[in-house]
């Protein structure tokens, strides 16, 4: 499989969008690359840390997200062309730095940020469009719709950014972050510019190279002076074209991963002779004179884009603008419910809409079959919801944190946050978690829970943090508690690596994105520092997990910290082999008998014990079981037996 | 630099790989794609992922056309070949995507989730199972793939055992060499291990 820095020129790779964009980098010389992992975006780092060296570039997992555009926006100060990429709630913790930054401008090398949002939030909380940034910041916005586009655009980009001084923006969604798809490969830089932050007067900038938001008043007319030349450049981009009839029965303005929706539905409808598709690249600002030259061809226009209706707005919106004498089309789309406001889209979602508006019909197959699948489905087809990797220590701490609760007897409330161990709102993690926010919010949330004593409150409060998350967001609530003597417990899950989106290595790990060795931080020495009482405890230890928290619970007094460390099981798993080899003892198994209503595959629920029915036993099923061994300490007949392997 | 590749008798030609997350289903995915774009095909490939190493449902879409990028979503009805890695994963992408004309290859072992574990869904009986794929499909091959690659040592072994099995019906624009050399490129320390599966998928298809 090639890497991005493959020195091909000419071939085609099956790149995912991120490694495209990180590919577009290269080849536009970037030279510093910054991220915090966030589903969709954190291949483009991961790709891009993995050939820094061989390509002489920089590329750091930072602590967040405003940290990242920050590194970023200091190599641009100094003539390095430089990137942050992160996905849609990224946008939100770095929104203050940015209002700041298009007031200042960029420095001399172009500077860009990448977001990738998540349509239908399959791996995230909320499913923001991030587009709308680029409006409130008045910065110039582009979207790929192809592979192809997704590294062409981020190359050009750079150069953009240069000729105006502002900060550029690309935005993708899930569809073209992570899927795979060809790309021709353009020639890669190899010679890096020398870093210097000139201090002297800047031609380009009206201002003296100080980078200080002040006069913003006039600083903002500036800005929007640079819009209006980027506008000029987006009226004639290759990354806007028009496909179909001269005149069309509808037309559809698309872009993005829409853009291939919309292709693939009128090819599956054969109406490649009535319906017209106008792609747009370049969203923000609009390419007006090029959209009214398009708006007249039909006089039905359908938007199709995910999440929100940006194009859809802001066309009307021009339309508005356009004399009465212009051609009035229809405009159908999110207002006009043929395409969902919500959740991506889809070529099924896009057919639907044409053929409701057209009035053709189309049937995906054979009705009789149709018929038959669906039943099958029904009867045949069971649920398979998520739930953590068999071997997974954040079971474990769930399962004490149940234990502790329940024995303290107070109805203790747990908040969380966003990690793997978010799923523990559900029954993998015993439905342990109360809220789950952004970054952070459940330290925040049991600081302000903790103060609620002179209200009668007495339930003891739990913030269950993983250990990227820690560092990220949590530290300012933690110190919040301490220094408001709040009464909560801060769990955090140490399972020494971003787990959720691909084992990045994080402040505590002692190894930065690169490669380099560098000093862990260590999240006990730093809580202590700040007066924290602090316990670290293996969560594969049932019995001394249950009590430190039962004995903190009790405790009472300003925030704590428990840190519950074992490393993540397919990290482990990657390294060495099971230290277990577990069966189940068939004749201590009572299995529904048990008392317990089966405790192990009822209620624990690890993937690798099964329920054999026709023997009404449990099982270990071999293929999936990773040998961890701690469910030989939750069956209370000792039916579980593991043995060193 | 790039070559032509050879027409299409359905174009786009559209491929599912599903099975339940830590199977290797996105492993399948790679190599069987960059061994068609070598083949100079143009591909998409969409991929359910993110939680998917947590036990979830897994499904790969491939897009394959000798002139158009498409959309790495198959429409519903829309898919020729089904490879299952998992039983009833096989029997929900048919009831999606199937059509009387589908081709299906699927491993027979099922790997049962929480949901049945726990007694609040109910996972079909084997033979059911079977049953049900075969009549939403023209055509079936069943692969015991986790078995053989238990033999092998590694259940992990399976989708290696997988895409040999694809290879050898030869309902993909694919030859040997393409897939060999897009598996020597992925795993270039455990080509051999690698290698065997892939002829013992291939010779579970052959006889």
């Amino acid at each position: 499989m090639a890497t991005i820095d493959i020195d091909a020129p000419g071939t085609s790779q099956l790149f995912i969008g991120n490694e495209a964009i990180a590919r577009g980098a290269l080849e536009a010389g970037v030279g510093f690359a910054a991220a915090y992992p966030g589903t969709p975006s954190s291949e483009i780092l991961n790709s891009m840390a993995s050939v820094a060296r061989n390509m002489d570039i920089y590329a750091e997992w930072s602590i967040n997200e405003k940290v990242a555009m920050e590194a970023a926006a200091g190599a641009s100060f100094a003539g390095i062309r430089a990137m942050a990429s992160m996905k849609q709630n990224g946008i939100n913790v770095v929104s203050d730095f940015l209002s700041n930054l298009v007031m200042t401008g960029i420095g001399p090398a172009g500077l860009l940020l990448i977001s990738c949002d998540d349509p239908s939030a399959i791996s995230s909380t909320n499913e923001q469009d991030t587009r709308h940034i680029a409006k409130w910041l008045d910065i110039p916005l582009v979207e790929p719709g192809t592979f192809q586009e997704a590294k062409d655009m981020t190359k050009w980009l750079f150069e953009l950014a240069e000729q105006l001084g502002t900060l550029c923006m690309l935005r993708s969604v899930t569809r073209i972050a992570h899927a795979r798809g060809n790309v021709n490969l353009g020639e890669l830089p190899r010679k890096q510019k020398k870093a210097y932050f000139d201090q002297c007067h800047d031609a380009r900038n009206p201002f003296p190279t100080r980078y200080m938001p002040i006069s913003s008043p006039i600083r903002h007319t500036f800005l929007h002076l640079k819009l209006a030349r980027a506008k000029e450049q987006f009226e004639s981009s290759p990354f806007n074209y028009y496909l179909g009839p001269e005149q069309p029965d509808l037309l559809i303005i698309t872009c993005g991963s829409s853009w291939l929706y919309s292709q693939d539905a009128v090819k599956a409808l054969k109406l490649e002779d009535k319906v017209g598709i106008l792609k747009l690249g370049t969203l923000w600002p609009l390419p007006e004179k090029f959209i009214e030259k398009h708006l007249s061809k039909s006089h039905k226009i359908l938007f199709v884009e995910e999440i929100d209706p940006f194009l859809e707005q802001s066309i009307m919106e021009f339309a508005a603008s356009l004399p009465s004498t212009a051609p009035r089309p229809i405009f159908l789309g999110k207002r006009s419910n043929h395409i969902p406001a919500q959740g991506e889209l889809n070529p099924d979602l896009v057919m639907k809409a044409i053929t409701s508006i057209l009035g053709v019909s189309y049937e995906a197959r054979d009705a009789e079959y149709s018929k038959k699948a669906a039943e099958l489905a029904s009867t045949s087809v069971p649920t398979r919801s998520w739930t953590f990797c068999a071997g997974c220590p954040h079971r474990a701490t769930f399962w004490s944190i149940k234990n502790a609760t329940k024995l303290d007897g107070r109805n203790g409330v747990v908040t969380g946050d966003i990690g793997c161990y978010s799923m523990a709102l559900g029954a993998a993690g015993f439905y342990q978690l109360r809220t789950v926010h952004c970054m952070g919010a459940g330290a925040g949330i049991a600081s302000g829970l903790g103060k609620l004593a002179q209200f009668g409150f007495n339930q003891p409060v739990i913030a269950v943090v993983g250990d990227s998350t820690f560092y990220h967001a949590t530290i300012p609530a933690l110190i919040n508690g301490i220094f408001n003597k709040s009464n909560y417990i801060l769990v955090i899950l140490d399972n020494s690596a971003t787990a959720m989106t691909g084992f990045q290595p994080h402040p505590g790990t002692g190894v930065t994105a690169i490669g380099e060795q560098t000093q862990p931080i260590s999240m006990e020495a730093l809580c202590r520092s700040l007066g924290a009482r602090v316990e670290i405890c293996d969560p594969f230890d049932l019995k001394s997990t249950t009590n430190t928290l039962l004995n903190m619970m009790a405790e009472g007094g300003g925030a704590k910290v428990a840190i519950m460390r074992r490393e993540c099981e397919l990290v482990r798993g990657k390294k060495a082999k099971a230290p277990y080899k577990v069966h189940i003892d068939s004749e201590k198994c009572v299995g529904q008998a048990c008392g317990c209503d089966r405790v192990c595959t009822r209620m624990f629920l690890c993937p690798g014990l099964i329920w054999d029915k026709e023997a009404g036993k449990s099982k270990i099923d071999e293929v999936v079981c990773n040998g961890c061994g701690f469910c030989a300490d939750i069956c209370p007949q000792g039916a579980i037996v593991k043995e060193a392997a | 630099m790039n070559i032509k590749p050879k027409q299409l008798s359905k174009d786009p030609l559209n491929l599912i790989i599903t099975g339940v997350g830590g199977q290797g289903n996105v492993i399948i995915a790679l190599i069987v794609g960059n061994a068609l774009v070598r083949k100079g095909y143009l591909v998409t490939i969409g991929e359910t992922y993110g939680l998917s190493q947590r036990g979830g449902p897994v499904m790969s879409h491939l897009r394959i056309s000798a002139d158009s990028q498409y959309s790495p979503f198959i429409p519903d009805g829309h898919a020729h070949i089904i490879l299952g890695m998992e039983p009833v994963e096989t029997l929900r992408m048919l009831s999606q995507y199937g059509n009387p004309d589908v081709i299906t290859i699927f491993n027979p072992r099922p790997i049962y989730s929480i949901d049945v574990t726990s007694g609040s869904a109910t996972y079909p009986k084997i033979e059911q199972a079977r049953e049900s794929i075969k009549s939403l499909s023209s055509k079936t091959w069943i692969v015991n793939a986790t078995e053989e690659a238990q033999k092998m040592g590694n259940p992990i072994f399976a989708n290696m055992i997988l895409i040999g099995a694809l290879l050898q019906t030869g309902v993909l624009p694919l030859d040997r060499e393409s897939v060999e050399t897009a598996i020597q490129e992925m795993f270039p320390k455990e080509v051999e291990t690698n290698l065997a599966a892939l002829n013992k998928g291939m010779e579970l298809v052959a006889s």
